[in-house]
């Protein structure tokens, strides 16, 4: 694709981001950089850009925000990173590198066994260990917050292990950077 | 006979360890054995003499007027959950101006007997009757709101029987107090015999009392931080203590003086430690008085002289109980490494009287709630059915509150330590935890 025709269909996809973001209306502004003549609808001369999919754009940032905003799980009564949320972490890597204004908070949580007050301290921990794997691998520490709901914010309820290895996670936020992101 | 589990080190004196041993099951009574091994029930004492393992026999006389029930039942009850006295049915009460018969009372099975009035000005005169002796032991008036069955009108009755409770034994008994804990993100209190739990604050959790018994410190868990927030639970105006961004601040504490509040915060950003810090009740800056050094330290909890703290820590590579200085000097190790189980030992809370420490552990999987005598070191344990969670002593230095899911789910829960019998405080409702027993509230509406 060409730089020119790639630029136009970053602008044509912005309102597709845009609507694709469900938080909350964002009205559409012009992005800041050089002076651009203002977002026509799609051009109907097949000769204007060569064809590209709305979908297919739009399915790219969707499972951009699904990779960065999913979760990862981790063993009873510890903050190690296991090998599938490493590989989650790797994914998310990749997003985080094509989008260098996005930021993220992590937030630590555990399940309810053990007291309750040192399940805050661990779930903060397990936040960290996952920030610290990004950092390692180049993300500036300022671009990821980390935090922690212990076992407050439970994702399901139970007392059994199959609750319990749904509520031992790290989730992920992003609150910054996340109404255009680019698939890498 | 019960199993009986005793853990710990070596007791001194057989008739020290015939007390010392008690293991729970949920509701069953405790059996004292006696030192020549001749078992006998937890017996009922017809005397006002204090004897280990016997309840004192009380009747409350039938008291004439319209709130006259509702007080004689809020008495009763007060009395029973003492764990000190034993509530004998009453018989008919004498007319007025007719004096008590003792020998009825007597082959009633009562020690003691409670005869209440209500003066016209809305005041309750108590009489408290020493069968054996046939007298008058002690008497007073006391005073209650005219609103009846409002929360101040009960804590004008709970005074009343601790008040018996000092004729009887010396030391008040602690009707007149109330548990702050957690349910559905949200501080509440109730009264200590279970009545009118209510939310004090629109979130929050883990409160701490003011020894005032008006203000309550607790945390919020905010998206981005979490922080300490002071209620008056009388006029519900909130004050902040902390609120940085980024900062884990939990398990507030204030000093027996009022003056300080002990927490924990988290510290080095990438390093995941929680250290002790303690700041001025009215606001000011934290000061940090232990080093982490990447471990985490918690549950703080004040002796009663205000002199030192009791908290939580992982330095060893597994949480402890460790006591400090006020000022965070000299740390001492109290709770020891189990040998080869991964065990977790938290939420220290002290006794009024400084002997006991009482404190949450894992053992064999489950959390239970194990007491360690600060002199020699004994360790007994109070709890084996179900998660037994955050207990806290109550000013008698005798009872003891606590989570428990025994029952199912979590809720509060309260064990006398002497006789070891439990008591659930909360009924229904949802999720109960992180309780917290409020100083004797004396003059608190």
């Amino acid at each position: 694709m060409t730089r020119v025709s790639r630029f136009a269909i970053m602008l044509l996809a912005l309102p597709l981001a845009l609507g694709a973001c469900k938080k909350k209306p964002v009205p559409l502004t012009p992005e800041p950089m050089a002076p651009v003549t203002p977002v026509n609808p799609p051009p109907t001369t097949p000769t204007a850009a060569p064809a590209f999919d709305d979908a297919a754009v739009r399915r790219a940032v969707e499972a951009a925000r699904a990779t960065l905003t999913q979760a990862i799980y981790y063993d009873y009564d510890s903050d190690v990173l296991r090998d599938d949320a490493r590989a989650t972490l790797d994914e998310k890597l990749r997003v985080l590198n094509a989008n260098p204004s996005a930021r993220l908070r992590i937030e630590g949580h555990t399940d309810e066994r053990g007291s309750d007050e040192y399940n805050l301290a661990l779930g903060r921990r397990r936040a960290d260990q996952a920030k610290r794997y990004l950092a390692d691998r180049g993300i500036d520490a300022s671009r990821v917050e980390t935090m922690s709901f212990g076992r407050e914010r439970p994702a399901v309820s139970g007392s059994n292990e199959e609750a319990w290895a749904q509520n031992r996670r790290g989730e992920f936020q992003i609150v910054a950077g996340g109404t255009d992101l680019k698939a890498p | 006979m019960r199993a009986m589990r005793r853990t710990g080190h070596a007791n001194r004196g057989s008739s020290r360890c015939v007390l010392a041993i008690a293991t729970l099951f949920g509701g069953s009574a405790f059996v004292p054995p006696v030192a020549a091994a001749q078992e006998r029930p937890p017996g009922v004492s017809i005397t006002l003499e204090y004897e280990a393992g016997k309840r004192i026999a009380i009747m409350v006389l039938p008291i004439a007027g319209a709130s006259g029930d509702s007080i004689k039942t809020i008495i009763q009850r007060d009395l029973d959950y003492s764990d000190r006295f034993q509530h004998v049915p009453a018989i008919s009460a004498p007319a007025p101006g007719q004096p008590i018969n003792y020998a009825l009372m007597a082959r009633a099975g009562a020690a003691g007997v409670v005869q209440a009035q209500l003066l016209p000005s809305g005041w309750l005169r108590v009489l408290f009757h020493d069968v054996t002796g046939k007298k008058v032991l002690s008497q007073g008036d006391f005073p209650l709101p005219t609103a009846v069955n409002t929360d101040g009108w009960r804590m004008g009755v709970h005074a009343v029987s601790d008040q018996i409770e000092a004729w009887v034994s010396g030391q008040k008994g602690i009707a007149a107090s109330r548990i702050a804990f957690t349910r559905d993100d949200r501080v509440w209190v109730v009264d200590s015999d279970g009545a009118s739990a209510r939310a004090v604050t629109p979130r929050g959790m883990s409160p701490g009392w003011h020894p005032s018994g008006r203000f309550l410190v607790y945390h919020v868990l905010d998206e981005d931080r979490h922080r300490l927030v002071v209620t008056d639970v009388v006029t519900g105006a909130q004050r902040s203590l902390t609120n940085e961004k980024g900062s884990l601040d939990n398990s507030p504490a204030v000093s027996p003086d009022g003056k300080s509040v002990v927490f924990s915060r988290s510290v080095e950003a990438t390093a995941s430690a929680q250290d002790l810090f303690v700041m001025p009740f009215d606001g000011g800056r934290p000061v940090r008085i232990s080093v982490a050094r990447g471990s985490i330290n918690g549950t703080p909890s004040w002796s009663a002289d205000g002199r030192r703290v009791a908290f939580q820590s992982d330095r060893s590579g597994r949480s402890e109980i460790y006591i400090a200085d006020a000022d965070g000097t000299n740390v001492t190790l109290l709770t020891a490494d189990a040998f080869g189980e991964r065990n977790l030992r938290t939420n220290p809370t002290w006794s009024p009287d400084g002997r006991l420490l009482a404190y949450s552990s894992m053992i064999g999987g489950t959390m239970q709630i194990l007491t360690i005598n600060l002199r020699d070191r004994t360790v007994r344990q109070l709890t084996s059915e179900g998660n037994n969670k955050a207990p806290s002593f109550a000013p008698d230095g005798r009872h003891i509150v606590f989570s428990s899911t025994r029952g199912g789910t979590e809720q509060l829960w309260i064990v006398d330590v002497e006789s070891g019998r439990p008591r659930q405080l909360v009924r229904g409702g949802s999720v109960s935890r992180l309780p917290e027993w409020s100083p004797r509230l004396t003059n608190t509406p």
